[in-house]
C-alpha cells in the first residue's frame, strides 16, 4: 500500500436540513468521493457553488460546517484514520498536521487581536515552537509571501491591512506550524484580478518552497491550473472527473468539464456609436463628511440600447458612479443628462419617469428582494407603482416578464427561498424590466454566480436588450464578462476614468499602464500562464 | 494604550462621552429641581405646617431665599452642590452632605462586596454555559440564575435569612455596620445582603454574556480558531470573550447602578444604614432637601457607570483604539 498523505475513499458527508412547515430530511452534500493526495503535490477542487469542495476540503480535517456530518468512507491522513477520530486526536492534528486558509480572510482573522499572535498561536499552543522561533518563522514567510516590512507586519491588527495582504497573512499563517498539509479554500475569490495574480503567486512560491501538500479549491478553473499537479472536477457532491492538470484542461473527458472549459465563449459584436441616452459630464463627488472626491470629472456616453462596461478594482468608484446616476448621491460638480432632459442631481427632484426609466440591478439579488414577498409581488410592485396595473391585466404581464426571463408562469407564487441564485437573479431583472426602463444599471449581477450560471445571465440580458432596446450601464471588475457583453468601455482606477471608449479600442493596443496590468492579470486556461506574465513584468520593470 | 500625549482618536472620543455624561448630569439636576418645585407647598410650608400664618411663610421665605426666583434658587443650589454643599435637612437640621457621607460610603462598601462577587462569577457562568450550550451545564447554570432573579429580593432576602442567620446560625441576622469598626466585623456584618444582592444581578450578566459569547460564535474567526486545534475554553476565552466585551460591560454598569441606587428592599431587609434606607426616611418626612441631594447623587453615579461603560466598550474596540 502507498504511503500517501491524504488519501479519501467513498466520502459521504450528510446534512439535515429543516424546509418550513414540513419534517427535516437528511440531505446527502458528498457522496462517494475518493481522491488520493502525495506530499508535496497540489490537488484542485473544482466545481459550481453547492458542488461539495469546501465541504470535502474541511472533511480532510474531519470538520463539518454547519452540522455536516462525515457519515461514510475513509478519510486517511499520514496512515491514521481520522473520519470517526475523537475530539482530542482531532485538535493535536488540527493546527499541527493540516491547516486551513478561509476565502474571507478578513472575516476568518480575529478583530481583536494582533496578526502576529493569530500567525504563531498554532505553533505555540501545539508545542511545535518556541514563541522566538514562531515570531522568527512568522516574520519569513511574511518576507517570502511579500508582505511589506515583514519586521512590524504582525504588529498590527487585521483591519489595519489591505484584503489581499490579510489573505497573505492567513496563508502565512496556515504554513507557520509547518503542517503536512495545507486546505485552500478559494484563497483569491474575493481580491480583485491585479492583487489575485499576486497573491497566487506568493501561495505558489510558498507552496514550493516549504514541500507542503495542499487542496486547492476554486470555482475558476484557470486560477486553479495555475498552481494544480492534478484536479477533481465536482458537481452537486460527486465525482465528475479526476485528472491530472493537463489533461481535464487540454482534453476534457466529460460534457461537464468541457463546458467549464470553454465558459464564457459568449461572441458579442459591439455595435457602432449612437446617440447617447445617458451623459455623465465632469461629475466629480464626495461622500458627506469627507474630504476626498470618490469621482473626479466623470464624463462618459451611452447610447440607446448599447452596454456601457465601467470595469475596475474595488475601491475605483464604480458603483459610486451608479450612485451620483441614480440620484442616491448627488453629485458635487458637472451635470448629468438622461434622454435628452437634464437629471437633478438629488433624488427628491426627479420626476416619477426619471425613476422609472433608471432602474438598478444588484450583485446580491438575495437581499435585493424582499423574502417575504411572492415573485408576483416583487415583479408587480412596479406595474402598480408606476403603470397602475391591477388584477388580471397586471397578472398577464407578470406572466410575460416571467416567459421573458425563461422561467414561466409556474414560479408566480413561489418565494425567493425557493429559487436558484440564477433564477434570483432573473426575477430581479423582470422586476427592473417591468419598469420599462431606457437604462438599467446592472451593479456587478453576475460576480455572485457560478460561471455557467453567470453565462446564462449575460445571454438573457444579451437577448432582452436586442429586444426591448434597453441600455446597460454595466458595473463589473471581470474582464472576461466584459468582453462578452460591452460595446463600450470605461476603465475606472482611484475615482478617475483613464480610458474609454469601444470595446474594440480600449481592448487593443496600445496600452496605459494600468489597463495593462488589468487586462494581463485575468488568469488564462493555459499552463504556465501564471509564469508567464509574472516573468514578463520582470522583464519589463527591468527594462524600465 | 493611549499612546503618549499625543491627541489619539480615542482620547477625542473618551472626553467627548465625559462632556455629554456632565451635560446630562445638568440636566437631570435640572429636572429634579423642577421636579420638586412642582410640588405643592414649598419647604418654608413643610417646616411650619398647615396652619402657619401667611406672614409667618413670608418671613421664613425671605429668610431661606425661597422668595427669590427660581432659576436663581437653582443656580444656588448647583452651586452649593459643586462646593460640597447640599444644604440642611429639613427634619433634623443637620449638614445633608454628612450625613450622607457616611450612608454612602456604606451602600458602596456593600456593593462593592457584591460586585467583586458578582461580576467575575457571572462572567465565568456566562463563559461555562456558552461552553456547554444547550447541555446540561448550561441549563443547571440558567435555571438556579434566572429562578433567583424570578423570586422577589425580599423573598430571597428572607430566605437567606431564615436558613443562614436562624436556622444554621452562620451570619448575623442583622447588617449593623457602625464608624469604627474593624474590616473583617464589617464583611461578617455584610454577608447576607452581600448573598443576596450577587443573587439578585448575577442572572442579568450572566445570560448577557453567554448570549455576546454565542453570538460571537457565529463568526468566521471562531472557525479559524477551532481548525487550529484550540480547545473549546480557549476558543470561547482568547477568540470569543475579547469580542463579546462592549455587550457584557454595559449589562455589568447597569447591575453595578442597581447595587449603588436600588438596593432599598435589601437594606430594609437587613436594617442596613445605606443610602436606600436614608432615602425612605426622609421621602416619608417630605424632607425635600435630602431627597433632591439624593436624586442627584443616584443620577451621578448612574450616569457615571454608563459612561465608564462607554469609555471601556471605546477602548476594547481595537478599530477605534489602533486606527488605520
Amino acid at each position: 500500500m502507498s504511503r500517501s498523505l491524504l488519501e479519501i475513499s467513498n466520502l459521504r458527508i450528510d446534512a439535515t436540513a429543516y424546509p418550513p412547515g414540513e419534517p427535516p430530511k437528511t440531505i446527502v452534500l458528498v457522496d462517494g468521493v475518493s481522491l488520493t493526495l502525495e506530499k508535496g503535490k497540489v490537488l484542485g477542487l473544482i466545481g459550481e457553488s453547492g458542488a461539495g469542495k469546501s465541504t470535502i476540503g474541511l472533511a480532510s480535517m474531519a470538520y463539518g460546517r454547519g452540522g455536516a456530518r462525515l457519515t461514510g468512507g475513509t478519510i486517511t491522513l499520514n496512515g491514521r484514520e481520522i473520519r470517526l477520530a475523537d475530539a482530542r486526536a482531532l485538535r493535536s492534528l488540527r493546527g499541527r498536521e493540516v491547516t486551513y486558509v478561509a476565502q474571507s480572510a478578513a472575516a476568518a482573522f480575529n478583530p481583536a487581536i494582533k496578526l502576529i499572535d493569530q500567525v504563531i498561536e498554532t505553533s505555540l499552543s501545539h508545542g511545535i515552537m518556541d514563541r522566538a522561533e514562531a515570531e522568527a518563522r512568522a516574520v519569513m514567510l511574511f518576507g517570502k509571501l511579500g508582505l511589506p516590512n515583514p519586521e512590524t507586519f504582525g504588529t498590527r491588527y487585521p483591519h489595519q491591512v489591505s484584503g489581499g495582504q490579510l489573505q497573505r497573512a492567513m496563508t502565512a499563517m496556515a504554513l507557520c506550524p509547518k503542517p503536512d498539509l495545507v486546505v485552500f479554500d478559494e484563497p483569491t475569490t474575493a481580491l480583485d484580478v491585479t492583487t489575485q495574480i499576486d497573491v497566487l503567486a506568493a501561495i505558489k512560491d510558498a507552496i514550493r518552497d516549504t514541500g507542503v501538500a495542499a487542496l486547492y479549491i476554486t470555482h475558476d478553473l484557470a486560477v486553479v491550473a495555475q498552481v494544480a499537479d492534478d484536479i477533481l472536477v465536482l458537481r452537486h457532491g460527486k465525482k465528475v472527473e479526476y485528472g491530472p492538470t493537463e489533461q481535464i484542461i487540454t482534453a476534457p473527458g466529460e460534457a461537464y468539464t468541457q463546458a467549464l472549459v470553454s465558459v464564457r465563449s459568449i461572441d458579442h459584436k459591439e455595435k457602432a456609436p449612437a446617440e447617447a441616452v445617458l451623459s455623465v459630464k465632469a461629475v466629480t463627488a464626495r461622500y458627506k463628511g469627507t474630504n476626498f472626491d470618490v469621482l473626479k470629472a466623470i464624463t462618459i456616453d451611452l447610447p440607446a440600447g448599447q452596454t456601457l462596461a465601467v470595469v475596475g478594482e474595488s475601491g475605483s468608484g464604480k458603483s459610486t458612479l451608479a450612485r451620483a446616476i441614480t440620484g442616491l448621491l448627488p453629485p458635487s460638480k458637472g451635470e448629468i443628462t438622461f434622454a435628452g432632459r437634464k437629471l437633478s442631481p438629488q433624488l427628491s427632484g426627479r420626476s416619477r419617469d426619471d425613476l422609472r426609466e433608471i432602474q438598478m440591478i444588484y450583485q446580491m439579488a438575495d437581499t435585493a428582494m424582499n423574502p417575504r414577498q411572492t415573485v408576483g409581488t416583487i415583479i408587480g410592485r412596479p406595474l402598480e407603482f408606476y403603470f397602475g396595473l391591477r388584477g388580471e391585466a397586471k397578472r398577464k404581464r407578470i406572466q410575460e416578464l416571467l416567459d421573458q426571463i425563461e422561467m414561466g408562469s409556474g414560479y408566480i407564487d413561489r418565494y425567493p427561498a425557493e429559487l436558484s441564485g440564477g433564477q434570483k437573479q432573473r426575477v430581479c431583472i423582470a422586476r427592473a424590466l417591468a419598469a420599462k426602463p431606457k437604462l438599467i444599471i446592472c451593479d456587478e449581477v453576475t460576480s455572485a454566480l457560478d460561471p455557467l450560471v453567470a453565462d446564462g445571465i449575460l445571454k438573457l440580458l444579451l437577448n432582452l436588450q436586442a429586444v426591448e432596446h434597453v441600455a446597460y450601464l454595466f458595473i463589473t471588475h471581470d474582464l472576461a464578462t466584459v468582453r462578452a457583453i460591452s460595446d463600450r468601455i470605461a476603465v475606472m482606477y482611484r475615482g478617475e476614468v483613464v480610458r474609454y471608449g469601444q470595446k474594440s479600442d480600449v481592448l487593443a493596443p496600445p496600452f496605459d499602464d494600468y489597463t495593462d496590468l488589468l487586462l494581463s492579470s485575468v488568469p488564462e486556461m493555459q499552463l504556465g500562464w501564471l509564469e508567464q506574465v509574472l516573468k514578463h513584468r520582470k522583464m519589463e520593470s527591468a527594462g524600465n | 494604550m493611549l499612546a503618549g500625549l499625543r491627541v489619539h482618536p480615542v482620547f477625542k472620543l473618551v472626553v467627548q462621552r465625559i462632556a455629554l455624561g456632565l451635560l446630562l448630569l445638568v440636566a437631570v439636576s435640572a429636572i429634579i429641581f423642577l421636579g420638586v418645585e412642582a410640588l405643592p407647598g414649598d419647604t418654608a410650608q413643610a417646616i411650619l405646617g398647615q396652619s402657619a400664618t401667611p406672614q409667618a411663610l413670608a418671613n421664613l421665605r425671605a429668610e431661606m431665599g425661597l422668595d427669590q426666583p427660581p432659576l436663581a434658587r437653582y443656580v444656588d443650589w448647583l452651586g452649593g452642590i459643586m462646593t460640597g454643599d447640599l444644604g440642611t435637612s429639613l427634619s433634623n437640621k443637620t449638614d445633608i452632605a454628612k450625613a450622607i457621607g457616611q450612608r454612602l460610603g456604606n451602600t458602596l462598601f456593600l456593593a462593592f462586596w457584591a460586585a467583586i462577587i458578582s461580576v467575575p462569577l457571572a462572567v465565568l457562568l456566562g463563559l461555562v454555559a456558552a461552553r456547554y450550550n444547550g447541555r446540561w451545564p448550561d441549563k443547571i447554570i440558567s435555571g438556579v440564575t434566572l429562578s433567583t432573579i424570578s423570586l422577589p429580593e425580599f423573598v430571597v432576602g428572607y430566605l437567606v435569612l431564615y436558613f443562614l442567620a436562624v436556622k444554621w446560625q452562620l451570619f448575623p441576622s442583622v447588617a449593623m455596620v457602625f464608624p469604627g469598626m474593624g474590616m473583617m466585623e464589617r464583611l461578617n456584618a455584610v454577608i447576607l445582603p452581600v448573598i443576596v444582592l450577587v443573587l439578585v444581578v448575577l442572572a442579568h450578566m450572566m445570560r448577557m454574556t453567554r448570549a455576546a459569547i454565542l453570538n460571537v460564535m457565529q463568526s468566521a474567526y471562531i472557525e479559524t480558531a477551532e481548525l487550529k486545534g484550540l480547545s473549546p475554553m480557549q476558543v470561547i476565552w482568547r477568540h470569543a470573550f475579547p469580542n463579546a466585551i462592549a455587550p457584557v460591560v454595559n449589562v455589568v454598569m447597569l447591575n453595578l447602578a442597581y447595587l449603588v441606587v436600588g438596593v432599598v428592599v435589601v437594606e430594609v431587609v437587613f436594617v442596613y444604614p445605606g443610602m436606600g434606607q436614608y432615602l425612605v426616611d426622609h421621602v416619608t418626612k417630605r424632607d425635600l432637601p435630602v431627597v433632591q441631594a439624593v436624586g442627584l447623587i443616584f443620577a451621578a453615579v448612574y450616569i457615571g457607570l454608563n459612561i465608564m461603560a462607554d469609555v471601556i466598550s471605546i477602548l476594547a474596540n481595537p478599530r477605534l483604539r489602533h486606527p488605520k
